[in-house]
């Protein structure tokens, strides 16, 4: 009965979705308001629906409904209920109804607040989320529905994949989803600025918030998914180049370039047209990688080709929403108009570099991960390319980028100096290089990657204090503390984020300086140093979990004699399945994390063991996290929240439409 | 400048990045490409000398033996029409079983044996990787072997 309430409630929702898809849009066209208005109650009823589905999928979950084929192949009765929960989004079905579902809290957030948006406006952007709501709902209802019966019943569930058994997979599909469907407000944004043709400030200062909270989403969901491989794989690498994960970058690339090319539309009402085509193509790639990982055509094209009707789906909507999209650009942008002129030494021209940095290392990343699927799909063979292919491609790319990272904060609008800039930043760049040439050589491994991670990382840090310090300077107050707080939030969003690259930069180059990495056979009793650290092994004892047998190593690790920590690394055998895990233990350090595995039983009791010292590795979770931060430091500057509180009720209803009407 | 001579300076700008992104990409992909072959491929000396490629299909069964550092394995990698000794240093994935499904990468040495650097294991212990289960399929002449079965549960099994 429940499983059927959700069926009819995204049945309904989809009624809705294409009333919201339809309406209001036609309503703008013409100017109908009554027809404009049905916008916003429709998306939160398309929100309280899409809803009850959800919590329906849940329920199903929660109460071990093995006749919802669904529950069945995603879930078992042994499987601890915040297992069976987060299983709503362990496979495909399901994860199209979490990406709804997010849909719906997105659009649910427009209607809270876009008080001070013009109807029309408002009526497009929450039009165009309607329609792209039909296509996920329809995709659902017709292909891939998560409410399917399963009759006769199954006794028993196949169990959740023991990889997805985690903290870190429970929060992290929900974040990155976040992330991705966040993008597809700021492509509402878009598309409903070119279907009205006023592509000004404003819109770019609206849609600029929204972008932001996006990408905060983002990064975090994929750091966390880049954290979980660190720890669930048991291999210890944290990046993999792999098509999933690649999924997941792509729109990072192409929105971390719209947020910086919104900066630019909102202030100097420049880059119109190109952020237009950035807020396309971050929203694109965000649906290419969605269907790209959950339809399984990375595991095999053939397998994506054995159910046809999906694939189907899955092409006709990318075409119709990439392509319907760049069609109405391609109509519409000439109108636009190009913005301000600039010169090529400018804050604008250094943001238009990065930009196309940005977005030929988004290409590249794009190229190696679809053309082995065409390969394929063409059968011209087999291929695979590996991470030195994507090591080789970015480095280069993104190294002019973070150079001008530093310098472009300080270049002025419209046309900068040269000269002026190199005076102002010689100390800096002095600063970064020397540390940058002496630093390795103290720690005794000079290489030339190491010295350039570390100029980048040492140069984004030096460039920016000089960038606050001259901001300082500019601002009024008497005290030291009276002038930082008079520094706005959005400025310190963009140091903070920057600095968080930084960090980031710091974790990677480190990483790959300085591990240590041993495969050992070890005895019971048997020591091993790596770092300074020695390992020593004290055996392997049996351990049941609620849906697991294991194996429980104790290592005792110890530094100069004293001891630092005790490590239980697992092997894990999960019944159900009969699958076996490594469960890696790790001892986290500001400065360096101990990690070690579990390989294979050998005989008397010993095991091979894989260990690692991994200097910095946190730095780099903790680069994103803080990338993040600045982007919420950014949206809680005080000029988003004085538009947010005023409200439009202030105006009379006639004036509003009057001054809409001279618009 | 004039702004046309500005444009045309920009334009120059973009096409340079381009082409130097065009540049390094060609080349990152001529050398880092890894092409796959089956056993039989493997075999009939179809591969690449000196350069690092996978091979796949199913460990033989019986064919995994240990050496007493407890690290080095060698085992057999058949398509059921030929076989390919695999030596590899260092600690198999968990999907890793005699009888299963793998796939390796690495070089070819003088006589013959597959020195991989190595192991991967994309599936679940029920089903093949892609690649081994098309070795496999390609090696039977009747194909009865279709990548039909590969219904890999949905989830990141792709970053192993």
């Amino acid at each position: 009965m429940i499983p059927e309430i959700g069926h009819f409630a995204l049945i309904l929702a989809l009624c809705v979705a294409v009333v919201q898809g339809i309406l209001p849009i036609y309503g703008a066209a013409v100017g109908n308001s009554a027809l404009m208005a049905v916008a916003k109650p429709a998306a939160r009823g398309q929100f309280l629906l899409v809803l009850t589905a959800f919590c329906c999928l849940g329920y199903a979950f929660a109460e071990k409904d093995f006749s919802v084929l669904y529950v069945a192949a995603t879930s078992n009765s042994q499987l601890p209920l915040h297992y069976r929960l987060a299983a709503i989004w362990g496979a495909h079905e399901g994860s199209l109804l979490l990406w709804t579902f997010i849909l719906t809290v997105w659009m649910f957030a427009v209607t809270l607040f876009s008080a001070h948006l013009p109807d029309a406006t408002r009526s497009r952007i929450l039009g165009v989320m309607g329609l792209v709501s039909v296509g996920f709902l329809l995709f659902m209802l017709t292909v891939s529905n998560p409410f399917e019966r399963l009759i006769p019943a199954a006794p028993d569930g196949r169990d959740l994949n023991p990889l997805l058994q985690d903290p870190g997979m429970v929060i992290h599909p929900p974040m990155l989803y976040m992330g991705y469907v966040g993008f597809s407000v700021a492509f509402a944004f878009a598309i409903a600025a070119l279907l009205g043709g006023n592509l000004d400030a404003a819109w770019a200062r609206w849609s600029r918030p929204w972008t932001t909270v996006a990408w905060c989403f983002l990064t975090v969901g994929i750091a966390m998914g880049s954290g979980w491989a660190y720890y669930e794989l048991g291999w210890g690498g944290w990046w993999f180049w792999d098509p999933v994960e690649n999924a997941s970058f792509m729109p990072w690339l192409a929105g971390t370039a719209l947020v910086h090319s919104l900066a630019v539309t909102d202030k100097r009402g420049g880059f119109k047209v190109w952020t237009v085509l950035l807020a396309i193509m971050a929203f694109s790639l965000s649906l290419l990688g969605t269907f790209l990982v959950r339809s399984g055509v990375l595991t095999s094209v053939h397998a994506f080709a054995t159910d046809p009707k999906r694939g189907l789906f899955i092409l006709v909507f990318l075409a119709i929403v990439i392509g319907g999209s760049l069609a109405l650009y391609a109509w519409r942008a000439p109108r636009v108009g190009l913005g301000g002129g600039f010169a090529m030494i400018s804050r604008e021209g250094m943001l238009l570099a990065n930009n196309v940095l940005l977005i030929a290392a988004m290409g590249s990343v794009l190229l190696g991960t679809l053309y082995p699927l065409f390969l394929d799909a063409l059968d011209l063979g087999k291929i695979s390319v590996g991470p030195p292919y994507f090591d080789s491609v970015f480095v280069p790319l993104m190294t002019p980028a973070i150079f001008l990272m530093g310098i472009g904060p300080l270049a002025q609008w419209k046309k900068a100096s040269l000269p002026d800039l190199a005076k102002r930043l010689r100390w800096a760049f002095g600063v970064s290089l020397v540390t940058a040439v002496v630093l390795p050589i103290v720690m005794g491994n000079w290489t030339p990657l190491l010295s350039l991670g570390l100029l980048l990382a040492i140069w984004i840090v030096t460039t920016a204090i000089v960038t606050l310090r001259e901001r300082l300077t500019h601002v009024s107050g008497n005290s030291l503390v009276s002038r930082l707080a008079a520094v706005p939030r959005s400025y310190w969003g963009m140091l903070v984020a920057h600095c968080g690259i930084a960090i980031f930069i710091v974790g990677v180059t480190m990483v790959k300086g300085f591990e240590t990495e041993k495969d050992v056979r070890m005895n019971v009793g048997e020591t091993a140093v790596i770092g300074d650290y020695t390992f020593r092994f004290d055996g392997a004892q049996d351990v049941v979990g609620p849906n697991y047998t294991a194996a429980r190593g104790t290592f005792s690790v110890s530094r100069d004699g004293r001891e630092t920590t005790v490590l239980y690394p697992e092997k894990r055998r999960y019944t159900v399945q009969n699958q076996v895990m490594t469960e890696a233990a790790i001892d986290p350090g500001l400065l360096r994390d101990l990690y070690v595995s579990l390989g294979e039983p050998l005989d008397d009791g010993a095991w091979s063991v894989r260990l690692y010292h991994k200097p910095f590795v946190d730095w780099i979770w903790g680069g994103c996290f803080i990338m993040a931060l600045g982007g919420v430091l950014a949206v809680s500057d005080r000029r988003y929240r004085i538009a947010w509180r005023r409200q439009e009720p202030a105006v009379p209803a006639s004036t509003r439409t009057a001054r809409r009407k001279v618009a | 400048m004039k702004p046309r001579h500005k444009r045309f300076a920009f334009i120059g700008l973009g096409l340079l990045v381009l082409g130097v992104a065009t540049v390094l990409i060609l080349n990152a992909f001529q050398s880092n490409l890894v092409f796959f072959f089956t056993p039989t491929q493997v075999a009939s000396g179809e591969v690449p000398q000196g350069r690092s490629f996978r091979i796949g299909g199913m460990v033989e069964d019986g064919s995994l033996v240990r050496e007493n550092d407890g690290l080095t394995v060698r085992f057999i990698v058949t398509d059921t029409a030929k076989r390919v000794p695999v030596t590899y240093k260092g600690i198999l994935p968990d999907l890793f079983k005699e009888g299963k499904g793998a796939v390796a990468q690495g070089k070819l040495n003088a006589d013959g044996t597959f020195i991989a650097s190595e192991v991967l294991a994309k599936h679940d212990e029920n089903y093949m990787p892609p690649e081994a289960a098309e070795a496999l399929a390609k090696a039977k002449a009747s194909g009865a072997q279709q990548s039909k079965s590969l219904i890999v549960p949905q989830g990141r099994q792709g970053s192993l």
